[in-house]
């Protein structure tokens, strides 16, 4: 029994050694990304607000985009991961999916030329200048996409590019599952 | 030496040139005093593990701004708080508030100090038990070995005298 015990350590080391070899393969394979921070607006409705349209200024409020299933997506011209994923957003607006976005603190000039040489996915682009409404929902950087439901409410925050992989992950089992509960109603 | 020292303390202060400079007034030293407050107590979201004082990000910047507006506009230490949690969630906070989430955070130093006295205890209390007792007559055997050492030791000794 003592001499089991001299071997206390190396247990502990194996332990340990196991549960730091599983997180860094979660955050390799992306299940996992430490950095990311869970948003405070999960399960809850999406904020209030009154933002001008980007295309022409026109105020906005929270009742003119709910209705149905949609991504509110936040972006802005100097984010170089907003470039990578606007051909996915693309892909997803030509499938009929719903695209609300969210110029966040960014120019409105440089914004129309980005959406007019690179294509426009979104149903409507807001316009949040000065980052108030990112303050509202905890935004903490661009890009960032939530899915928010039929009633309004926020069901989903991705921080980061959007892709296929992630699509097919995190997205589309969520939407398949507001839908099943839709239906069922 | 001298020198050596003063560059030392100098560098010392360097830490609080290394915080971000901007220049918001303030009415009242009080309104003064809970703005710097909260920015030593908030944490960047951005950031792992920076406060907003620390912080030159963007959202950082954000955040000193809007803390300073609800300062000025009166707000309560609760209010402030409760707008800030309400956003970015309990991880706003460098100190959480107890919670079934946070439970682990404010549990786990109780749990490893007790864990610690309880090794420590078993440890002291087993080594208590492995002591032999010292003062037990020798048996016959072992009192002729020592005698024979003792004496070996002692013909030595002559031997090394005489030479």
């Amino acid at each position: 029994m003592q001499r089991l015990k001299l071997f206390l350590p190396l247990l502990v080391f194996a332990l340990l050694a196991a549960v730091f070899f599983g997180v860094e393969r979660r955050v390799q394979t992306g299940d996992y990304a430490p950095t990311d921070l869970p948003s405070a607006l999960i399960d809850k409705p999406l904020p209030d607000f009154v933002e001008p349209a980007l295309s022409d200024g026109r105020p906005i409020n929270k009742s003119q985009i709910v209705g149905e299933i949609f991504l509110l997506n936040v972006w802005a011209t100097w984010c170089p991961t907003c470039h990578f994923e606007h051909p996915f957003l693309l892909k997803l607006a030509a499938e009929g999916v719903k695209i609300v976005s969210i110029d966040y603190k960014d120019d409105a000039d440089a914004a129309k030329r980005w959406l007019a040489e690179k294509g426009d996915p979104y149903f409507l682009t807001l316009f949040d200048e000065d980052g108030s409404l990112g303050l509202d929902l905890g935004v903490t950087g661009a890009p960032e996409t939530y899915l928010v439901d039929a009633a309004g409410v926020v069901r989903f925050r991705y921080q980061g590019a959007l892709e296929k992989k992630v699509w097919d992950k995190e997205f589309a089992p969520r939407i398949a599952g507001l839908n099943a509960k839709d239906s069922d109603q | 030496m001298k020198a050596l020292l003063l560059s030392c303390i100098l560098a010392l202060f360097s830490i609080a040139a290394a915080a971000v400079i901007e220049t918001y007034q303030f009415d009242t030293p009080l309104q003064q005093q809970r703005y710097h407050a909260f920015i030593e107590e908030l944490r960047c979201p951005k950031c792992q593990n920076q406060n907003l004082s620390g912080s030159d990000s963007a959202i950082s910047k954000d955040l000193r701004r809007q803390l300073h507006s609800m300062i000025m506009d009166g707000k309560s230490d609760i209010e402030i708080t409760q707008y800030m949690v309400a956003r970015y969630g309990d991880f706003i906070l460098y100190r959480p508030r107890f919670s079934s989430q946070t439970a682990v955070l404010w549990l786990m130093p109780i749990g490893l100090l007790l864990l610690g006295s309880l090794v420590w205890w078993r440890m002291a209390s087993s080594r208590k038990r492995v002591q032999l007792p010292v003062d037990e007559a020798l048996s016959q055997s072992d009192q002729e070995r020592l005698r024979a050492l003792l004496d070996d030791d002692d013909n030595a000794e002559r031997v090394e005298e005489r030479s």
